[in-house]
């Protein structure tokens, strides 16, 4: 599904130059629930960044689904996020004035789906992270883990091949994040491929690989057994 | 632009930040009402200047006399100038081709008139049927003093609106008596003049009439004409200049005054005056316009600020949309969109506002100054696309540049 070949990227901040990533080698089979690992400056977030094609790579290959992600324009970028990607973020990422409902609905809009279907397609979704009943409420009347829930149904709702989670559960409590990494674990079992950065253990166990990086390097990458959610529930 | 979801997207956004929409159409229907306002005053200004003066025609050439102050050709000073028909129709002979209407009057300043018991002292004024132009009196009913009527010496009179009112009030006074001086005559119209009340406070007679009955003899009191217009206006300006001139040369050589006594023989110009009245005009419509276009300046700057906010404020907004697949073309069409149809609905609202007050407070403006201030449509409208092309302008800059901004910095957008 992914494959990633001796990736390198550097910031320039005037006469300064960072090398973020040093050569990454990784691949990613459909079906896979990875994290991603590492202390902050170990460049996790910038390789989740170009994997969402949100920013881009200076070198090395990036292969999405046999399709080769390179010489992105704007217009491009955009079409291949809203038909590859979901995306799940730290701080959620909703929009404040839309409801749950209209939230989901957004990347189906940007695909060109009729109202209708769209409607009933973003309920499918809320009903599936088991928030139909408060699809009308607007973002600020949820909690914290209704709205990474709500996130959640956001990005699945383009059917992507792949989502991509960003410190999912950096901003919730305990119990939450295992709500949460349930909910995660719960549509990999359907067979979708996930990414996770994290540098929590407890969440990182959650998954089936752990890949650990240090200064721009990947230190480790090995298959663990995954803990469920649900045990802590 | 008529994609139906793209409306319904913009329709949400907008009815779910009400307070953002309100301010943002405030400025825009506040600037287009003022310009409104003041246009439409500027063009009332205009209108009451120009009705003061279309009292009389602008184009009127009038000739009075006085007493010589110099002495000429042996002649004393003191002397007084008295008009005579025979000077009248000099003029009218010799400047025939220059001259549109011409007028003698021979006339009473205060004429007590009365019909059945109601009284009144207006000034009664024998005239030739030309001076219903040169006046600028409209018939309201009847007719005006006619050529057979000065041929036949007739007694009749055509009356001002406010002495039908006065001594009529809602009786029709055509072919009804009325006495001048305890003579008889029968009223045959009654006129309107855009003067008001103290120009349609007189009496026409005929002028053969007044000479007979008021013991006038040969004698007129003054005379009248209207130059000819040309296209040009300065033209036509230069053209009764020069024939004013001339009726004043020829008058002074027929009644022997010396060429340079200003006092025994005057030639009044109105076109001269009309020509500093409408420059006048022109300069109060000008300071107006310039205010009004200062205030549509206004207007889209702070339209421009309010699109500046929107976009800063939307920007985390536009990363998501942009996380989510949306093109940088249709951030850019939303929020143009947006801004277009905001400008443009709060701005017509405006404009019917302003319209409708200038309607509703127009006609009860009791000023002679004033009169029936009006916007022309088509310069309204005009501004109004002229606001809504400007904040779509001053809305695209930021939005271009919103959507050009990589999705991960707009993301991290606090």
């Amino acid at each position: 599904m992914i494959e990633i070949k001796d990736l390198h990227k550097s910031y320039h901040m005037g006469n300064n130059s960072l090398h973020v990533l040093k050569g990454i080698n990784f691949d990613v089979k459909e079906g896979e629930l990875v994290s991603i690992m590492g202390s902050s400056g170990s460049g996790k977030s910038t390789l989740l960044n170009i994997l969402g094609m949100l920013d881009e790579a200076d070198e090395g290959q990036y292969i999405l689904d046999n399709v080769p992600i390179k010489n992105l324009n704007e217009k491009i970028a955009a079409k291949y996020r809203n038909d590859f990607l979901g995306f799940i973020f730290q701080s959620f990422n909703l929009i404040n004035y839309k409801s749950a409902l209209d939230n989901v609905s957004m990347p189906l809009y940007y695909k060109g789906v009729k109202r209708k279907e769209r409607t009933e397609k973003a309920m499918h979704y809320l009903e599936k992270v088991g928030l139909a009943q408060w699809s009308h409420h607007l973002p600020s009347e949820l909690s914290g883990g209704q709205k990474q829930r709500v996130a959640i149904a956001r990005a699945l709702a383009s059917d992507p091949k792949v989502l991509l989670a960003d410190e999912p559960t950096g901003a919730l409590d305990t119990k939450t994040s295992y709500e949460v990494m349930e909910l995660i674990q719960g549509i990999n079992d359907e067979g979708k491929t996930i990414l996770v950065v994290t540098h929590e253990d407890d969440i990182a166990h959650m998954t089936k690989r752990i890949v650990n990086l240090k200064d721009g390097l990947i230190i480790d990458d090995s298959m663990v057994n995954q803990v469920r959610a649900s045990a802590h529930v | 632009m008529f994609d139906i979801e793209r409306w319904q997207e913009i329709f949400e956004t907008l009815s779910k930040n009400k307070l953002r929409t309100f301010l943002t159409g405030l400025s825009v229907a506040s600037g287009i009402f003022i310009l409104v306002i003041l246009l439409g005053f500027s063009e009332g200004i205009a209108n009451g200047v120009k009705s003061q003066f279309e009292q009389d025609a602008t184009n009127r050439v009038s000739v009075w006399t006085g007493v010589t102050t110099k002495g000429y050709k042996g002649l004393n000073p003191g002397r007084y100038i008295q008009l005579k028909n025979s000077s009248f129709d000099a003029i009218k002979y010799q400047y025939n081709d220059y001259l549109e209407y011409s007028t003698k009057d021979y006339s009473i300043w205060g004429g007590t008139v009365n019909y059945k018991n109601e009284t009144g002292n207006y000034r009664v004024r024998g005239t030739l049927p030309d001076n219903q132009f040169i006046e600028n009196a409209d018939i309201g009913s009847g007719r005006f003093i006619s050529q057979s009527d000065i041929q036949l010496s007739k007694k009749v009179a055509v009356i001002g609106n406010k002495m039908k009112k006065d001594l009529f009030k809602n009786e029709d006074p055509i072919n009804k008596n009325i006495q001048v001086f305890g003579m008889n005559f029968k009223v045959v119209g009654v006129y309107f003049d855009p003067g008001g009340d103290r120009e349609e406070s007189q009496v026409y007679i005929p002028v053969t009439t007044a000479q007979k009955v008021f013991n006038g003899g040969e004698n007129i009191r003054n005379m009248a004409f209207t130059v000819k217009m040309a296209d040009d206006f300065d033209e036509a300006v230069a053209m009764s200049n020069a024939v004013a001139l001339g009726i004043e040369q020829k008058i002074k050589e027929i009644h022997t005054v010396a060429p340079d006594d200003v006092s025994a023989v005057r030639v009044r110009n109105t076109l001269e005056q009309a020509e500093k009245i409408y420059s006048l005009v022109a300069t109060i419509k000008a300071v107006f316009w310039f205010v009004g276009i200062g205030t549509i300046i206004a207007g889209i700057v702070g339209v421009g600020n309010i699109m500046l906010i929107i976009v800063k404020e939307r920007t985390k907004e536009i990363g998501i949309r942009k996380a989510l697949g949306a093109l940088p073309t249709s951030i850019i069409g939303m929020i143009l969109q947006e801004a277009v149809f905001v400008t443009m609905f709060s701005g017509l609202f405006g404009l019917i506002l302003g319209l409708g007050l200038l309607e509703l407070v127009g006609p009860h403006i009791e000023s002679d100054f004033i009169k029936y201030p009006q916007v022309d449509f088509n310069i309204a409208i005009t501004t109004v696309f002229l606001l809504v092309l400007a904040g779509a302008l001053a809305g695209f800059i930021p939005a271009y540049r919103a959507a050009m901004i990589k999705p991960i910095d707009a993301l991290r957008d606090e």
